[in-house]
């Protein structure tokens, strides 16, 4: 207990919900609208004498967002803080950095803390870039002083220098975060909180406040960071816990603790995807159907250049002569990244099922989270294209960013050089 | 090692008045934040906090001494009584108005950062305490003008702007943290301030409440203000009525702790309630 610099005991936190009765009813009567509003009004006077929270809605319920957490932080341990929506991270980041009270329980911080739930908290739209940083950097704590020591750092690494003296207004929305990260960035407590600020800005943007992160973790400061980028937990993490309903669902390592998130992130088990009763956004002819498809691993993580290789079962439901697999990858915001079709294979016999194994080898694909649309059907681009049965929105997967010898992670700049990093290029004197 | 944080539910800082001395900037900074953003993109900028006391004053002559026939205190111009008194009236409504809506306007400070909330209201009084101080340069214009010059009872008129500073600080401080959790509050303060403008004596000199009101009538803090600024400004010749003075000055001190206590009571709740 002594050594950690934070410790964490049995937070929680509930908050109180307002829900409207009436629903499903078809008639409204206005004695009914009348008499409900006379009763809120009456318990929302009532809460105002006794000093209590206004709820609006017919029912309050109780919600609890954060229950019966514990955890504990080495001093230069960078935790990562993983969970779906909802599932209390942002809460218990709030309560650690003092913006909102626990319901229950207590946390002790031995160190200044800062904490970076937002890029740009405070900014004034018609200040300038100068005056915004002064601004910023007093909100999040630093005095005149040290501000106007790393003033010229600050705005080299935001590269905003030319518009130094311009309100902020007129900014980019990229200018606008890279100024505002910079601040943050040149914060030096001993324990840092931050939330999902590289969810914002551009790839190259991202990679500099990855790399920005990396550089804090190594200086021995304590970093509790909360991310949706599984890679970036992977990268910068020493160890990582998993919040799920309000409640710690697991804690360790940082590759088990994805494992689990990326595995409850969906119905199915591990790295499967059951899709033979999903709704199918495009009909094929209906010949074949694909049952299910499985990662080759129970994590679905590839590391950089590694072939992506999954089994894909399919039943015929009528008899097949031959039989091709294809598929396009797609990058996590939605758009295409590429799409192979295999060579044609042996078909099917009517109703017989088996496992095709698929494997897509030299795609290269940068780092980053990726799904694909997969199908089975006959003839390709270049021939008469017929498709048996389509899955569109599955196999979703990550890949990792390479090692360098160093240790550090390699760049890609996905916004600048697309999604594909081509095998090689060669070069020679004419 | 330093002093550990300890975060607790219903938990009282420790240090509460130490950590607002070390974010003591930060006040500064919010300050200047709101002045140097209120008279952008407009025409006449900073000239609008030199008209808008300069007008009052000049419809409350007309009306409380030209049209109402009031009597002034002693010799004194009857403009310059009202500018006297409208000069802490003004910082106190101002004030009070603006601090009101100031943690909802912050919103996203409130709920994104963590530094004593305090600062927030706060830094809305050194805001009003600036248009305080252009507004005194019309004073001195204005004296200048009517040839008016003040006696040794100016050297105390500090004291009445830190009696001005505390009898604003306990409302504005009460209200802010009340309209966080009801937004009502927002609707009442227009009309509180403007009530205030007509109990208190603003347009006319405290003289004309009759003798046995004048104690009840001290209960309003900014009656000792406007009083004591009147009597600093105006070479004496306004009476001070020392039993009143007193009254309001216990009434400003008991609500400044009040609001203080009431503040620090709903500020954990903020982020939730905003």
């Amino acid at each position: 207990m002594s050594d950690s610099i934070i410790s964490v005991e049995h937070l929680s936190k509930s908050y109180l919900l307002g829900h409207r009765s009436v629903e499903g009813k078809r008639y409204v009567a206005l004695r009914d609208v009348v008499e409900r509003g006379v009763r809120n009004f009456a318990r929302n006077a009532a809460d105002l004498v006794r000093g209590r929270q206004i709820i609006q809605g017919d029912e309050v319920e109780e919600f609890w967002a954060l229950r019966d957490v514990s955890f504990e932080v080495k001093e230069g341990e960078v935790l990562g803080i993983i969970g779906r929506n909802g599932a209390g991270k942002s809460t218990l980041l709030k309560i650690l950095s003092r913006i909102t009270e626990p319901t229950e329980g207590r946390a002790v911080l031995r160190g200044r803390v800062a904490s970076l739930l937002e890029v740009g908290t405070g900014f004034h739209p018609e200040l300038t870039g100068r005056e915004n940083i002064f601004l910023n950097g007093a909100i999040l704590g630093m005095t005149k002083r040290e501000i106007r020591k790393k003033l010229d750092e600050i705005v080299a690494f935001a590269e905003v220098e030319r518009f130094l003296d311009t309100p902020v207004k007129r900014y980019s929305s990229g200018m606008y975060v890279r100024l505002a990260f910079a601040i943050a960035a040149h914060l030096e407590p001993e324990i840092l909180i931050v939330d999902e600020v590289l969810a914002v800005g551009d790839a190259k943007f991202q990679e500099q406040s990855l790399r920005k992160m990396r550089d804090q973790a190594a200086s021995g400061r304590t970093v509790l960071f909360v991310s949706h980028n599984m890679s970036a937990i992977m990268q910068l993490t020493s160890r990582a816990i998993f919040l799920s309903d309000g409640g710690v669902e697991f804690s360790g390592s940082p590759e088990a603790a994805v494992e689990r998130y990326l595995c409850g992130q969906r119905p199915e088990q591990g790295a499967q995807f059951n899709v033979e009763n999903t709704k199918r956004r495009y009909q094929g002819t209906g010949e074949a159907r694909i049952l299910s498809l499985r990662f080759d691993r129970s994590l679905a993580v590839f590391k950089f250049s590694e072939p992506i290789s999954y089994v894909m079962r399919v039943r015929a439901e009528r008899r097949l002569g031959e039989l091709r697999a294809s598929m396009t990858v797609f990058t996590r915001d939605g758009s295409p990244a590429g799409n192979s079709f295999s060579q044609e294979i042996d078909g099917l016999e009517a109703g017989e099922e088996r496992d095709l194994t698929v494997t897509l080898s030299s795609i290269n694909l940068a780092p980053g989270s990726y799904y694909c649309a997969v199908a089975v059907g006959k003839g390709t681009h270049r021939s008469r294209r017929i498709e048996y049965d389509i899955v569109t929105d599955t196999l979703f997967f990550e890949v990792m960013a390479e090692e360098t010898e160093s240790g550090a992670m390699a760049e890609w700049t996905t916004r600048d050089w697309g999604p594909i990093c081509f095998k090689d290029l060669a070069v020679s004197w004419a | 090692m330093q002093e550990a944080i300890i975060i607790e539910p219903r938990g009282r800082e420790r240090h509460y008045w130490l950590e607002l001395w070390r974010y003591r900037e930060l006040f500064q900074v919010l300050a200047w934040r709101d002045l140097s953003v209120r008279y952008k993109q407009t025409v006449i900028g900073a000239l609008w906090a030199v008209i808008r006391p300069f007008l009052t004053m000049v419809i409350f002559t007309v009306i409380f001494g030209r049209l109402a026939k009031l009597p002034s205190d002693g010799s004194t111009p009857y403009a310059l009584m009202v500018f006297a008194g409208l000069l802490p009236w003004t910082f106190f409504s101002t004030g009070l108005s603006d601090a009101s809506n100031s943690l909802i306007s912050d919103s996203n400070l409130i709920s994104k950062v963590y530094f004593p909330r305090i600062i927030v209201p706060t830094a809305t009084l050194g805001v009003a305490f600036v248009d305080f101080l252009i507004s005194f340069c019309i004073m001195i214009a204005m004296m200048g003008w009517y040839r008016f010059v003040p006696g040794w009872q100016l050297l105390f008129l500090p004291i009445f702007i830190v009696l001005a500073f505390l009898a604003s600080m306990g409302p504005a401080l009460w209200v802010a943290a009340l309209n966080v959790r009801y937004r009502d509050f927002r609707y009442v303060i227009p009309f509180i301030v403007q009530f205030g403008l007509y109990v208190s004596p603003v347009g006319f000199s405290s003289s004309v409440i009759p003798e046995k009101w004048r104690l009840l009538y001290s209960v309003n803090p900014m009656v000792g203000v406007i009083d004591g600024f009147r009597w600093c400004i105006l070479d004496g010749q306004s009476q001070v009525y020392l039993p009143g003075l007193l009254i309001s000055v216990c009434v400003a001190i008991a609500f400044l702790w009040f609001g203080i206590h009431q503040f620090r009571n709903m500020e954990k709740s903020f982020a939730d309630l905003i």
